[in-house]
């Protein structure tokens, strides 16, 4: 149910864009208005998130550690999955964020209900599909600065070059392309095919997988299939991004339109939603703190020096005699 | 207390998903699966919000007229106080991978016994109450009002929970099932929902100095008498020093290891080690405990119990602290004491007198975990040992969740294990180190009427044990904590049947060959050593 809503939501978006400026043609609406809203929302909503999150302290170190720590000089340890200081946590961090080294530990358990076993699997399958989709929408988005620079850098014509290395078709192919599609076509899937995943699985988990699909196909449609006018596309982003917004004399694609339309809701909705995992993951208290709050003091702003133990005096006086009969030594006589 | 069915009756689990969703599931109080509420007298001594007679099972449960204003005040307050509570809140994106690798689920097959649906029991609260998009859009954005079946939902499944962290381990945004259990338990004991079993040894230890609530001078009976053991055993007679100052190190661990088996025998172990070694030391009645049942209450408790130590440290003006075998009391030293009560500058970086080394590692707080210790003590040469002693026992070790993914000691004890003890073998990789299982009865729920959830959550455990039985024909469990030895041999026997469960220092003393020992015909348990199986039988 969850999925349908979700799917319908994100039709719903398609017909908004095509019936809004390929029927209607409000294309100041759609070409200029809504990115520019989009992006505001964007920036501001990020802004506002990270600042709230910033706003709670991290009154603990409470790494959770994945390997030996650093103890005797004798025993190696594991400095990158057991940190003890900065370098190893930058590692650990670059390590989580660009190959997803948490998810690659996933397994998978069996149980053999005759033999009383629980038996382990690999199940790298999430871990792969999601770095091609995480990997393919990255480099997409490095892609498409082509339309908002000026001469064109060329890293930017290196990272094209290489993406349609395989040389397929005309429009040369951009492996990328079908890469994501891959990915979200996988995420999608399990989402709706696993019977766990599916138990736990929102609104909000598929809403945005159906609204990258539908960015990924009409820009798909738009490159390989109507051969849309670049050019003309980004006159209109170029515009955009000097402030001097300009529609083409060329009249622009409904898919074009669709395509921008799809990518300012996801704009606009990213910084309200589990999205955010994209910052979060660098705020994550159990991965981004070393492992050294036995060698160096943590500091937690909120600490109250007032809270005190029960009394070592306390104590004696609740048990002074028994302890002197005992033969254990007193600070004060009876 | 609820029959416990036996073994191949609970491995029946249905993994498949109800066709309801979770929020229409109702909460169900078996026996057997729920630990018993807070006894009001604890709750008036500890200072605890709203004490009274209720049990999970009543269906009104007492609560505070004002109790959902207090639970959101408390919500709110605690997403100012911690930002991992925030992003935990805010970042899931339910990929499930946390989902089989909790022992409670893997034993239960109950759905909100995985990570992810367990958090969302509480942001699913968050959602409805705190974001305009839950407002709006409710169960279908997952979000929901904070109702009384909520917070009898929270008190079921946070109580579920052992703070072991394996889930967080998997996660890749490193979500923390074990901070979000915190937040939980704090809230429910702000309208009164605690359980006993965490209560208790909490107020014991803030008064009597432990958990056990061990009088001082029955503190020292007991010694003495574990003492007289040694005696047996060695001929030794050994009369170890307590509460004296000036000593050069305090030795705390926790009190569950001087009051029942097999933790005695590890105990003893301490006492022989340290006078073989002839350390300069002192035990604590007033620190006497390692333990810190603080950790599953509140921070403010936490803070209050882990302060006896340093305090103590100061009175009797040692140099440094040496700690016992324990695990969340390893987490507690590691990633809050300094944090907490430090920093500890009357205090110097601990320095075996015996080696001579210093351990920066422990630099900070000043506290030396006891496998570090003997670890260094063997690298070096410093101990006598005949491993032959221990040639009966097959052994595996059981890494526990704190010391593992809370600090990462892994080589250490088994360095120790393998020189006092030939026949060792680790069980299966997905099983053991940071990817450890829980003993099933961490995080204060090691109760008797929790033991069908103990036992199901001691499955994956029990079956690695099983496993290594087979295979490798072992014997003895080892571990380094207080909590396991006495989780571990109910769990063993069920699962495991025929395999005992150890501490690593028990292994240490038996192997330990001492100055002036009589010729040593049986074990710490009193049992006979390889070689002596007959005389015993003679006499």
């Amino acid at each position: 149910m969850a999925a349908f809503y979700s799917f319908m939501a994100v039709l719903a978006l398609v017909f908004i864009a095509a019936i809004g400026a390929g029927s209607v043609g409000m294309y100041t609406v759609f070409g200029v208005a809504v990115p520019y809203i989009a992006l505001l929302i964007f920036l501001a909503g990020f802004i506002y998130r990270i600042v709230y999150w910033a706003k709670s302290p991290v009154p603990f170190s409470i790494a959770t550690t994945g390997g030996q720590q650093k103890s005797l000089p004798w025993i190696k340890n594991s400095p990158w999955d057991n940190p003890y200081n900065v370098s190893g946590t930058v590692i650990r961090m670059i390590l989580e964020v660009v190959t997803f080294r948490s998810l690659f530990r996933n397994t998978k358990i069996d149980l053999r209900t005759d033999s009383v076993k629980v038996v382990y699997g690999s199940a790298k399958f999430l871990w792969l599909f999601a770095l091609i989709f995480h990997m393919a929408f990255f480099t997409i988005l490095i892609r498409h600065m082509r339309l908002f620079l000026e001469p064109v850098p060329g890293c930017i014509k290196m990272i094209e070059f290489l993406d349609s290395i395989l040389q397929i078709g005309i429009p040369t192919l951009y492996q990328t392309d079908l890469l994501i599609l891959v990915g979200l076509a996988f995420l999608l899937l399990r989402r709706i095919v696993d019977a766990k995943v599916n138990y736990i699985s929102l609104a909000q988990d598929y809403f945005p997988l159906f609204l990258l699909l539908g960015i990924a196909i009409s820009g798909i449609y738009m490159r390989y299939f109507i051969k849309a006018d670049v050019i003309s596309i980004k006159e209109l982003t170029m515009g955009l991004l000097s402030f001097k917004p300009k529609l083409p004399e060329k009249p622009l694609e409904t898919t074009f339109f669709v395509h921008l339309f799809l990518v300012s809701c996801l704009f606009a909705y990213f910084p309200f939603s589990k999205l955010m995992h994209l910052a979060g993951v660098f705020l994550s208290p159990t991965r981004n703190l070393p492992n050294n709050t036995r060698r160096q003091h943590y500091t937690n702003p909120w600490n109250d020096p007032a809270i005190k133990p029960h009394s070592y005096a306390a104590y004696e006086d609740d048990f002074r005699e028994k302890m002197i009969e005992a033969g254990l030594p007193v600070e004060k006589e009876a | 207390m609820a029959k416990l069915p036996p073994p191949e009756e609970l491995v029946k689990i249905n993994y498949s998903t109800p066709v309801k969703g979770w929020m229409d599931v109702p909460n169900e109080f078996r026996p057997g699966t729920f630990s018993y509420p807070g006894k009001p007298d604890i709750l008036k001594y500890l200072g605890f919000p709203n004490p009274r007679e209720w049990s999970p099972v009543d269906p009104d449960w007492k609560l505070p007229p004002d109790w959902r204003e207090i639970i959101m005040k408390g919500f709110r307050e605690r997403l100012d106080k911690y930002r991992s509570f925030k992003v935990f809140m805010d970042i899931c994106v339910r990929c499930g991978a946390c989902a089989d690798k909790c022992h409670f689920y893997i034993g239960s097959g109950d759905p909100k016994n995985m990570p992810v649906l367990r958090a969302e029991l509480l942001r699913s609260v968050y959602r409805g109450e705190f974001t305009v998009a839950g407002k709006i859009l409710s169960k279908m954005a997952g979000a929901r009002k904070l109702e009384e079946d909520v917070v009898k939902e929270w008190f079921m499944y946070f109580y579920q929970c052992t703070e072991c962290r394996r889930c967080s381990l998997f996660c890749p945004y490193g979500i923390d099932t074990a901070e979000i259990t915190m937040m939980a338990r704090e809230l429910l004991s702000l309208v009164g929902c605690n359980i006993n079993w965490i209560l208790e040894p909490a107020a014991n230890c803030n008064r009597t100095g432990n958990h056990l609530g061990i009088q001082p001078h029955a503190y020292k009976d007991m010694m003495d008498f574990l003492c007289e053991d040694i005696e047996t055993i060695t001929g030794i007679h050994i009369e170890p020093p307590v509460n004296k100052k000036g000593a050069e190190i305090l030795f705390i661990t926790p009190s569950g290891d001087i009051f029942a088996d097999p933790g005695i025998y590890t105990y003893m172990g301490y006492i022989m080690l340290f006078h073989e070694l002839g350390l300069d030391y002192t035990w604590s009645t007033y620190a006497s405990e390692g333990g810190n049942f603080g950790l599953f209450t509140s921070d403010v408790m936490m803070k209050k119990l882990n302060g006896k130590m340093y305090a103590e440290a100061k009175r009797l003006g040692v140099k440094w602290i040496l700690g016992g075998e324990c695990g969340h009391m390893w987490r507690v030293i590691n990633q809050y004491m300094d944090t907490m009560n430090g920093p500890a500058d009357f205090l110097e970086t601990p320095v075996s007198p015996i080696t001579g080394t210093r351990f920066d590692a422990a630099a900070g707080t000043k506290m030396l975990h006891i496998a570090e210790f003997t670890a260094d003590l063997i690298k070096h040469g410093k101990l006598k040992l005949d491993p032959s002693r221990n040639a009966n026992l097959r052994t595996t070790f059981h890494d526990s969740c704190n010391p593992a993914r809370g600090m990462g000691l892994f080589e250490e004890p088994r360095y120790v294990l393998k020189n006092v003890c030939e026949n060792f073998v680790d069980m299966p990789e997905e099983t053991i180190r940071e990817q450890t299982f829980c003993c099933g009865g961490g995080a204060g729920l090691n109760n008797e009427e929790f033991m069908e959830m103990r036992m199901r959550g001691g499955l994956p455990r029990g079956s690695a044990v099983k496993y290594v039985q087979e295979k490798n024909q072992v014997n003895t469990l080892v571990t380094i904590c207080a909590i396991d030895r006495a989780t571990l041999p109910p769990l063993c026997d069920y699962w495991a049947p025929g395999v005992q469960v150890a501490g690593l220092h028990e292994l240490v003393a038996n192997a330990l060959v001492m100055e002036g020992e009589q010729e040593r015909t049986m074990d710490m348990r009193q049992e006979p050593l390889p070689g002596f199986e007959d005389a015993e039988e003679e006499e």
